[in-house]
């Protein structure tokens, strides 16, 4: 699945963007930003405060514990700041 | 007669004049036309602003907004709405979003656009980084934004 980061998330993991696929074990957002922070200390500092990171998947806001399954694209970024 | 619905993202500035002729054009129904224009202050608390830079999801965002314009058309009566949002660097006083809703009566204009402006700082993903005297630092979500948009819930 295809991962995209943004604002300052994008800034401390140095990616915009990346594929990965991760185990079948990390079933939902909060699983997989638990799995993404292991990685490495750029995915950990990102992941650090995980109440703070919204996520969607599929151009669509969810939440922690939405499902991952089937997702072409999940996006992890801070609260935000438009308008 | 069929809305007039706009919506787009882009670098640019926008011209409101322009962009309310457009959305009532072809249109003998609208009686009010709302505008909100949102606009880059030169001062955050005591500290000078030099700029902003909004970044945006592109796809997301467009989606986001249509979302959020196809709620406020099927609450209110609305023979129009135009959103439109710049990304990249913007400096104090220039235009950052514009939103206008047409409609036969004032309420509905009125209130669409106030719904609207409340659902974009909440929901629509975007962010905007500073830069000041200090440095350059993400600009922090606000709560009040997302009570803001709470207070639209239907009961």
């Amino acid at each position: 699945m295809k991962l995209k980061y943004f604002a300052w998330v994008r800034e401390r993991i140095g990616k915009s963007e990346e594929t990965l696929e991760p185990p079948s074990s990390v079933r939902t957002v909060e699983e997989l930003m638990a799995w993404l922070a292991k990685r490495d200390e750029t995915y950990a500092h990102a992941f650090e405060t995980p109440k703070v990171i919204r996520a969607a998947i599929d151009h669509a806001h969810v939440k922690p514990d939405a499902a991952i399954a089937g997702a072409r694209e999940i996006a992890f970024f801070p609260p935000m700041t438009g308008g | 007669m069929t809305a007039n619905v706009t919506i787009r993202i882009q670098q640019a500035d926008f011209d409101i004049a322009r962009e309310i002729s457009a959305l009532t054009e072809g249109h003998t129904d609208i009686g009010a036309v709302v505008s909100f224009s949102g606009i880059c202050r030169g001062s955050e608390a005591s500290e000078t602003i030099a700029a902003l830079t909004l970044e945006h999801y592109p796809g997301m965002a467009e989606e986001e907004i249509a979302r959020h314009v196809d709620t406020a058309m099927s609450r209110w009566p609305l023979s129009g709405v135009s959103v439109i949002h710049r990304v990249g660097r913007i400096i104090p006083g220039d235009n950052i979003v514009l939103v206008l809703t047409a409609s036969e009566h004032r309420q509905a204009a009125f209130q669409a656009a106030e719904f609207l402006m409340d659902y974009l700082k909440a929901n629509a993903p975007f962010w905007k980084r500073e830069e000041s005297a200090g440095g350059t630092s993400w600009v922090e979500a606000r709560h009040h934004d997302d009570d803001a948009a709470a207070r639209w819930a239907k009961p």
